[in-house]
Formats: structure tokens, sequence, C-alpha cells
């Protein structure tokens, strides 16, 4: 007796929707089975973890502050990840994005500079982030180098590039050696959606990000292009698309979402430019694209989940002193789960008795 | 010792690691499966290699325990990849997240231990033999462990039938299945023996290299390790070339900071990474020119047909 995957003959569209909620409840599973062995109760912990933060006005606020990030850096991997293309150094992009939009709110410190500053720094961030995916993606064109290891190592450049600045040039004089750069300026600050929490309009832009992706996606060529070249390369070929084309803009466009990102983050909840401004968002957003299942809609619903990892680590952390690494565990093995069902919608699982092929 | 006596012992325990890793990769991938989860793999292998020397206070049941954790972290990948057939570059990532999340959880209380860092070989008088006497002959057993394992895997992938099967499955598994050979099985034994590599790589970085563990200890190795894979064009002697040449580039940063060279010290901590860009995409652009090197179905499932 064995276990045999056979295709299914047609997509199945329930076990498309229902394979990301199982994934969850599996990880929920697993969860409770690791805090047993850790010596916690599980039920006590898992509450913590995901289902108290939802219960505090301040902790909700602040997964929608860690899912703007996260579901703006995911909308742009699934066009790569759609295409085939496996740009995996969105925290690189990220934190270009940083940099440059952050230069700016640097260079104007003390300058007065008005109302044209954030959108010159937006804007900044956006082209830098594009910029460095679109390393990348033409060496993979040009040379055919692994864009999976260059954007890889693009990304240990990118955090060394900043660690080098704030500790060098653009070290905050007045910041007693600790090494920031000075706390930005009003002008250069992102304004708030909510008054009295940290959530800015990026909120709002990752919301309409999704919307706008969902119509690109579904109603225009360039969607159906995405999605023909990555599912049927040779079709896609024969009707005439260039995927080399493809591979540029999908890292142009998913760089420029990181690195917008990225400056929002530094503009906003941040303030300042700092040698750590990320808790590896480029790496869950991932995650995060593959449990919305590269849908933009799908990709909110999962940015707003992965948020609640990090808000309830970091609660859990205080209350059940367990290490925060916890945090990267259960994303990992929320992943793994996602993976394993994504089997189950393309494949069938059946028992054979023997096998019937000798 | 003189300074080319130096350099070369440190050139060769700097890459040691790499070699492992890669060596263990490089099977995998001849058998057709693209595992990215190295770094996880090999940080899982610190971790444990490091738990299991502090408490034994052995380094061969540290060096044990590093093999036994990436094998485990390997199993995980092949159930996704093997048994359910999912996507191995986002189940190799899968591991990378684990490995990093597991390590930390399980090294968290280490941090600050200090343990005997692997004994050194001695051999009367081999290992005081000028210029390469110590290099040679004075190194720690992961070092020749490496040494020994690159013999037999090159061996076994040109000379033996079991590697000619094993890279008949990696270049085409259909005929592979068709012959009657257990695709699944053999990539499964491939991607086993790659997570072995990789947490004996993983495990020698705290027992041998620093004798301490720290967080995240691996800091890219195992992804250089990969990009290595590629740069040996899949042959286990260009491998081992590529992995010196890393080793010596790693290094080189060393000595140019205690020669007084003025750069800032991120610029050449970045210097490895960059290295392996550049290494990537000459590779890939002479390789365009004469044909792909790759393990000809790299990457794709396989499920058999009924």
């Amino acid at each position: 007796m064995r276990l045999v995957l056979e295709p299914r003959p047609t997509h199945s569209w329930p076990a498309a929707v229902a394979a990301p909620i199982v994934a969850i409840a599996l990880t929920l599973l697993a969860g409770g089975v690791l805090f047993a062995l850790i010596g916690r109760d599980p039920v006590e912990a898992l509450a913590t973890y995901f289902f108290e933060p939802l219960t505090d006005a301040w902790a909700l606020q602040e997964i929608v502050v860690k899912a703007t990030p996260l579901a703006l850096i995911a909308l742009g991997l699934s066009l790569c990840f759609l295409s085939n293309n496996w740009n995996i150094g969105a925290e690189g992009q990220f934190v270009v994005g940083a940099i440059c939009g952050g230069g700016i709110a640097v260079a104007v410190q003390g300058t007065e500079a008005g109302g044209w500053v954030l959108p010159a720094m937006i804007l900044a961030g956006m082209i830098g982030g594009a910029a460095y995916a679109l390393l990348p993606a033409v060496l993979k064109v040009r040379f055919g180098a692994s864009e999976i290891l260059t954007s890889l190592m693009l990304v240990y450049i990118a955090e060394l590039l900043l660690d080098y600045l704030v500790r060098g040039p653009w070290r905050d004089p007045q910041g007693f050696n600790f090494p920031t750069t000075a706390p930005f300026e009003d002008a250069a600050i992102m304004p708030l959606l909510i008054e009295g929490s940290r959530v800015h309009w990026g909120a709002a832009v990752a919301l309409v990000g999704a919307l706008v992706m969902t119509a690109m996606l579904g109603r225009t060529l360039s969607g159906f292009k995405i999605i023909l070249v990555g599912q049927a390369p040779r079709a896609g070929r024969f009707a005439g698309f260039s995927d080399k084309r493809l591979v540029l803009t999908t890292f142009a466009v998913s760089g420029a979402l990181a690195g917008l990102a990225g400056v929002m983050e530094v503009a906003g909840p941040i303030g300042q430019l700092q040698p750590d401004i990320s808790p590896g968002y480029g790496f869950t957003a991932i995650i995060v694209a593959l449990l919305g299942r590269l849908h933009p809609i799908g990709i909110v619903a999962a940015a707003l989940f992965l948020a609640l990892t990090f808000i309830g680590g970091e609660s859990a952390q205080i209350t059940l002193k367990v290490p925060l690494d916890l945090t990267l565990v259960f994303q990992g093995i929320l992943l793994f789960f996602v993976l394993a069902c994504d089997t189950l919608v393309v494949y069938r699982l059946r028992i054979a008795k023997r096998s019937t092929t000798s | 010792m003189t300074l080319f006596e130096a350099v070369l012992l440190t050139v060769i325990t700097a890459s040691t690691p790499l070699l492992l890793a890669a060596l263990g990769e490089l099977v995998a991938e001849r058998a057709g499966v693209l595992n990215l989860g190295v770094e996880g793999m090999m940080i899982m292998g610190a971790a444990c290699g490091f738990a299991g020397a502090y408490l034994t206070g052995s380094t061969f049941i540290g060096a044990a325990c590093g093999v036994a954790a990436g094998v485990a972290m390997a199993a995980i990948f092949a159930l996704l990849t093997l048994g359910l057939a999912a996507n191995q570059v986002a189940s190799g990532l899968t591991l990378t997240i684990v490995g990093l999340g597991l390590s930390g959880l399980i090294g968290g209380s280490f941090v600050g231990q200090k343990i005997e860092a692997a004994p050194q070989a001695h051999i009367p008088w081999l290992s005081d033999l000028p210029l390469i006497g110590r290099a040679l002959f004075a190194q720690d057993g992961f070092v020749y462990a490496s040494w020994l394992l690159l013999g037999l895997t090159a061996w076994f992938l040109y000379r033996s039938r079991g590697g000619l099967i094993l890279r008949a499955v990696g270049d085409n598994p259909h005929s592979a299945h068709a012959l009657g050979y257990g695709v699944r099985t053999i990539r499964l034994w491939a991607v086993l023996f790659g997570g072995g590599c990789a947490g004996l790589a993983g495990a020698y970085l705290p027992l041998a290299y620093t004798p301490f563990w720290v967080s995240g200890m691996t800091a890219g190795r195992g992804w250089i390790a990969l990009a290595l894979v590629v740069f040996s064009s899949w042959l286990p002697g260009r491998l081992a070339i590529g992995a010196y040449l890393f080793g010596a580039v790693s290094i080189l940063q060393l000595h140019a900071q205690g020669a007084g060279l003025a750069l800032p010290p991120q610029v050449m901590t970045a210097l490895p990474y960059l290295a392996t860009i550049v290494v990537l995409v000459v590779v890939s652009a002479l390789r365009r020119q004469a044909g792909s090197a790759a393990p000809a179905s790299l990457g794709l499932a396989f499920v058999p047909e009924r």
C-alpha cells in the first residue's frame, strides 16, 4: 500500500480556496505541539500568540502597520512568481528604497524644505528599489545568471551599504555616537491615516495597489502576458510575447514596490535610518505571496495574518518568555503547509493497494 | 610560521565548510533536485553540532549531531518536493526559514558558551615540513573528511554504476523510470546525502572555525555553496578549485585589514557576496556559448505516470 499523486483533470476551485485555510489550521496545530515541546501550555500559548492581539486596539493597529510593507512587497513578488521569475532579494530592494528615500531626508535636514520632500523621497525610493531589482534581472536576461542567487547576494550587500552609511557619512553628529541618522524632520514623515496610532497612508496605498493589480491581472493584456508566459512559456513565445522584457518589467515593478515599502517604513514608523530597519519583511513577503495564492486580494489577507505572527511573537516574548526566533519557526512551518496543501490543489492523493506498473 | 604558511592554513580552514556543503548540493543537483535550503541545513548543523559537542564534550559526537540535523532537514525537503511534488525553489526557502528560526531556539541556551576546538592532527615529521606541512598534515578531522568525501564523490559519480544511474535520473527521469529505476528513491538518497554534507559543513563552524555559537553564524555560506555548484559546472574537481578560491577571497579580507588597508570594514565583508555575483555572471556568460552544463531536469518535479 502506498500513496500515489494523481493529477486532477481540472483545476479544483474549492480546493484552491480551502488550501490556505487548511495550511493555517495545520500550522496552529503544529505550533501547539511546538509549544508543548518547549514546556508551555499549548492552548494558552496559542491564545497569546494568535488571538490576544486581535482583542487589543493598539495591537490591531500594529498589525496594519506591519501588514503594509508585507502586502506591498508581496504584490510585487507575486508578479515575478506568476511569470516564473524567482526574485528572492526583496529584502535588499526594500533596504535600497529606504536608503534612496532616506538620503533625501538626510540631505534636507535643517533647510526648512517644504512639501516636495516626501513625494521626492517616495519617488527616489521606488526608483532605487526598481534599479536594484533590475540588476539581477539584467544579469539573468543578458548573461543567464541565476536570479535566485544574485538577488539574494544583493540583500547582504544592501544591508552592508546601509550599515556603512548610518555608521559613517550619514550618522547624526548629535546622536551620542549611536549608529542612526538624525530623526527625520516633519516634512519627511508619512502623514498618519489614523491619528494617535502609527498607521500611516501606506496602508491605503497597499490596498489601492491590490485593487489596481486585481484589475490589471484580470482585465489587461499585460496581466494576461504575465500569466501566460509563467504557465506556458512556449505558448507565450509563439504568441510573440517577449519573455526577456517580461523578466525586466516584473522585476522592476517588484523592486519599485519593495522600495516604496522601504521608504515608507523609514519615513513612517521608524522615522530615521538605522542599521536594522526590517524584521525580514522581504523574506516573509515570499510566504505572504504564496499563502495569498499569488492573488492580490489573497495577498492582503495573508499579509494581515503574517503581521499577526510578528505581533503575536513580540507579545509572546514578553508574557510567555519564549524566544523571538519562534516567529521565524512559525512562518517556516506555515510555508511548509502552504506548499504541501498546494499540491492537493493540483493533484489528488490516492491510496494504491499495490503498484500497478511493473 | 611564515606569512605564506599562515595564509595557506587559513584559506583551507575557511574553504572547508564551502567545499563540504557544495559537494552535497552537487550530488543532489546531479540527481535533478535543486535544494535551495543549504543555508538552513547548515545553520541547523551548526546549532545541533555545538549543542552535541557542548553537552558531551566530544567533537565527534558534535559532528554526528550536525550531520543528523542536516539529514533531518533534508528529509523535510524531500517530503515536500519528492513526496508531494511541491515547487523546489519555495521548498528550499522553507528550509532556510525554518532552519534559521529553529537554530536560534536550539542555540539560544548556548550563547556565550565556549568549547574546546576540534583537535588537529600531528603526524611526526610530515606535520613539520616547511611551507606545506601545517596546511596539509596538521588539520582537524573535518578537513580530511572533506578531502575524503571529495574523492569518494568524484569516484562515485563517474566511476561507479550507481553514479551513472544517479546522473541519468538527473538528466532524464522519465527514461530512468522507464528502465525501472526508482527515480524518487534515488533522489531521496541524493537529497539526504546533501543534507548530511551541509550539516557537517555547518557543524564545522562552531566546532573548529570559531569555537562558540553565534545566531546566524553561517552568514550566507550556504548560498555561496549553491553558487559554487553552478561555478563548478557540476564537476567535483572544479568544485574544489572554486571552494578554495572563495576561501581565499574571504581570507584576503582579513589579511587586507591586518595590513592596514583603509577601506570601510563593510566593503571587506561584502567582498565574498560581490565575488559570488561576478563569478556567477562570468560562468553563466561563458556557458551560454558552450551550452548549459546543468543536469537537464534540474529543479523539475517528477511524478511517475501510472
